[in-house]
């Protein structure tokens, strides 16, 4: 039974060693999750904490300046967002007029957001339905009717 | 053909339905007709879905886009190669190439064993057509891919059509790599499928000796190489192909086929003290379910997307497929476990931290917490928004700050773990053992420390490293002497007969030695620089150690893109290394831009150069650099892991003889016993 106990306390202290990692790594990597639409209804509270924020980069308002970008993020063409990315990373291939974004950083006392980190969904692991995607254009048989297709469930390779 | 490829799947399923029936239930009342019966049926089986395979390949050669599928995932100007590829471009086909491998291991398996005449096997095959079955019923109903493609008019009629061209597979995924890479991916996902039948079917039969144990670690070893060699292409794929310059990115699915792998890495450890000393029946039983169950919700969270966006889960009808089934097979495993622990008894207990015993459980212990933290972070985005009704993602920090102790810990463990002697090693034995491992780890720490690195994973990874490295030398050095003296060969000739004649421990040494090599290369993460500069014809700028020179910028075109390309020479110290091209192209079938990455490599550094964008206003390229010190001692890591593991895997003529006279002997047997009805 001794013997066990020992192993036990191994077995804590590596188990206890972890688990402060984890915390550790929680604390520097954690990002919440927020709309545009609970961003521009948040009050100061959100400064200064890390935030998430998903949309659609708003077609002509793509602006870069070296290695930095510059744009809008909307979400269902009612609120948005200026963001501008400057993170070490090039912005992603598929990252385009229209296409879905997700950035992460900082929002600015202005309203802004400061982004370090930057997704663009891309259509492998996020199909892009046709119809419904104006940059898609599709080639019709029947008087301009658009094809549809349910491929909305998420893709990868 | 869609109509036939729809037939096809029909097919098999209903054999498969048979399969499931006649293998159960003729194993169980021992009527052994019944038995081959269901053997045939899972090889018919194999051949329908190999016909619906056929028949979707068909379709996506001749451009069949009255098929929602290949409208969706091909186009006319695709290359063969990649038309062919686009079978798993896409979530309908990739599942329907999932059952095509699952019921040709399950071929395998009865084909293999067809000369068995116990329970153990036909209930395997019928663990295996359950599986067969949940896959064949979603390629039918939930994800087929044969469903035409059809218009709504704005009137609500659904009308069938045909496009005019697809929209083609997405040029980031055309590349030779992604083509290899989910194949690969897939064999894995799916090898281990089959360890998780032998142990369902030996908890079922009761049969819980050496049988299904060698079995099972076999077929994991095999799925375990697969799905890391997937994981390594995909990484790679990364590397040359996204332009971001890293390989690993901590995204979802990547995780989602590390999870898996590391529950199986921890099984084959674990295995070994089952073999030798019959210790933790139960948590190998455990390994060998959770790792099933990883590598189908892997599938699921590769297919489903419900970590990316957490809100598609509900319109995927496939999502819930997959729950339902994974909680299906849980409660049943467990139900099965539960009930028959009393045959999962330990025989011994631990006895010294300085033990083969120890090491193995505390390798089991880190390796599962690591997957666990992986599950945990991946899955955070979904546990936080359940819990605290706020969606939190945990980014790559959290992943590091685990995983890089852990991936220490492990490499202490892989230099003193196979060292050790079973139940206790001596403090005279460990002394004799370890002094010289030790020293040059601690010259090592030493050196790294004088020659300027002072953050600690570093240096205590290349310590590590060099401790590790010394302990395998050692190893080879000993058993070759001993072998030399014995046989009076020469060198060589003594070391590949040492390797040949113990292939699992001096094969497992080669895959230790490719772990070793891979924490190299992952170190070299910690010492990577990255700079940019904005370039026209004749600028210059300076990253690091290296100069560039812009030769040029121009216009490029071909029948598939156009683009840009930036021509640099690359010089350091006034000497020219090399003329790299990136280019920023962009492919009007699909409306994508993709970057091309060009790289020079040394086995000490890469310099990887990519076409960020052109400054509209002054229309200069602008390149990001990065210089990534030891990234091919990543790919050298893999090659040498995969190759320690198949010579693991090489058959030993010894088994193999025992294995032919069993059989003989089980022959005459059961002739005997026909003779005597």
């Amino acid at each position: 039974m001794k013997r066990q106990l020992r192993f036990a306390v191994g077995i804590g202290v590596i188990l206890i060693a972890i688990a402060y990692f984890a915390f550790a790594g929680y604390q520097e990597g954690k990002a919440y999750y927020s709309t545009i639409d609970e961003l521009s209804s948040m009050g100061p509270g959100a400064d200064g904490r890390r935030l998430r924020v998903a949309g659609i980069v708003q077609p002509g308002s793509i602006v870069r300046d070296g290695k930095d970008v510059s744009f809008t993020l909307a979400q269902d063409d009612v609120h948005t967002l200026a963001v501008r990315y400057s993170g070490s990373q090039p912005v992603p291939d598929t990252f385009k007029d229209g296409s879905e974004a997700i950035v992460e950083g900082q929002r600015q006392h202005d309203g802004s957001f400061e982004a370090d980190h930057i997704q663009a969904k891309c259509a492998s692991k996020y199909e892009a339905e046709y119809g419904k995607d104006a940059q898609h254009p599709t080639d019709v048989d029947m008087n301009g009717g658009e094809a549809k297709t349910d491929a909305a469930s998420g893709d990868s390779y | 053909m869609a109509d036939f490829g729809n037939f096809a799947i029909a097919i098999a399923l209903t054999f498969c339905a048979f399969a499931l029936f006649s293998l159960f239930y003729g194993a169980r009342t021992g009527r052994r007709e019944l038995v081959k019966s269901g053997e045939r049926a899972v090889l018919a089986v194999f051949a329908f879905t190999t016909l619906a395979v056929v028949a979707l390949e068909v379709l996506l050669l001749r451009s069949d886009f009255s098929i929602e599928y290949v409208a969706s995932y091909s186009n006319r100007d695709l290359p063969i190669f990649y038309k062919m590829a686009s079978l798993w471009g896409g979530q309908r086909g990739s599942l329907l190439f999932w059952s095509w491998i699952l019921t040709g291991f399950t071929a395998l398996v009865a084909f293999r064993n067809r000369q068995y005449a116990g329970k153990l096997v036909p209930y395997t095959l019928g663990i295996l057509s359950i599986t067969s079955a949940f896959f064949l019923i979603m390629n039918k109903f939930g994800a087929n891919p044969f469903q035409q493609l059809v218009v709504d008019h704005g009137d609500g009629m659904q009308r069938v059509f045909t496009a005019k061209d697809g929209n083609g597979l997405n040029p980031l995924l055309q590349h030779p790599a992604m083509v290899i890479h989910p194949p690969m991916l897939y064999l894995g996902y799916v090898g281990f499928v089959v360890p998780f039948a032998f142990c369902m079917a030996a908890l079922l039969t009761r049969e819980l000796g050496a049988g299904w144990i060698k079995m099972a670690r076999r077929w994991t070893l095999f799925a375990w190489i697969f799905l890391g060699t997937g994981i390594l292409l995909g990484g790679r794929w990364a590397y040359v192909e996204l332009g971001w310059g890293g390989y690993w990115a901590w995204d979802p699915v990547e995780n989602a086929s590390l999870m898996p792998w590391l529950t199986g890495t921890a099984f084959l450890h674990s295995v070994i003290v089952q073999e030798r000393k019959n210790m933790l029946k139960v948590w190998n039983v455990s390994l060998i379910l959770v790792t099933y169950l990883l590598a189908i919700f892997g599938t699921f969270l590769t297919r489903s997307g419900i970590v990316s966006s957490v809100h598609a889960f509900a319109q995927s009808s496939i999502g819930t497929y997959f729950l339902v089934f994974l909680i299906g097979i849980s409660a049943f495993a467990l139900y099965l476990v539960l009930t028959r622990l009393e045959f999962l008894k330990s025989d011994n207990q631990l006895d010294s931290y300085a033990s083969r015993e120890a090491s193995f459980l505390f390798n089991n212990l880190v390796l599962l917490a690591a997957c666990f933290a992986v599950f945990w972070g991946t899955l955070f985005p979904v546990f936080s928004e359940l819990i605290q009704g706020e969606q939190v993602t945990v980014g790559a920090p959290f992943f590091n700050k685990i995983n890089i102790p852990i991936a220490m810990f492990l490499l202490f463990l892989t230099g003193v773990g196979p060292l050790l002697a079973w139940r206790k090693t001596s403090w005279e034995s460990m002394k004799h053992i370890f002094l010289w491992p030790v020293v040059i780890g601690v010259v090592t720490a030493i050196i790294c420390i004088v020659g300027g690195i002072r953050s600690i994973y570093p240096v205590m990874s290349l310590s590590l490293s060099a401790f590790v490295l010394t302990t395998l030398v050692s190893e080879f050095n000993r058993g070759t002497r001993a072998r030399m003296r014995n046989t009076g060969e020469n060198a060589i000739t003594a070391l590949i007969g040492l390797v040949m004649t113990n292939k699992r421990r001096y094969g497992g040494y080669v895959t230790h030695l490719g772990f070793l090599l891979l924490i190299v290369g992952f170190t070299g993460q910690a010492f990577t620089t990255e700079g940019w500069g904005e370039v026209k014809q004749g600028d210059t700028f300076t990253i690091g150690k290296y100069d560039f020179a812009c030769v040029s910028v121009q216009d490029i075109s071909d029948p598939n893109y156009s683009g840009m390309s930036a021509t640099l020479d690359v010089s350091s110290k006034g000497k020219k290394i090399a003329r790299l091209s990136p280019e920023k192209r962009f492919y009007p079938a699909s409306e994508q831009t993709t970057s091309e990455v060009r790289m020079h490599h040394t086995p000490l550094e890469d310099v990887y150069v990519v076409f960020a964008n052109i400054k509209e206003d002054t229309e200069a390229a602008v390149i990001q650099v990065w210089i990534n010190p030891l990234v091919s001692w990543v790919w050298l890591g893999g090659y040498v892991l995969v190759g320690g593991t198949i010579i693991t895997l090489l058959p030993n003529r010894r088994e193999r003889r025992i294995a032919k006279q069993k059989r003989s002997v089980e022959k005459l047997l059961e002739d005997a016993e026909l003779v005597s009805k």
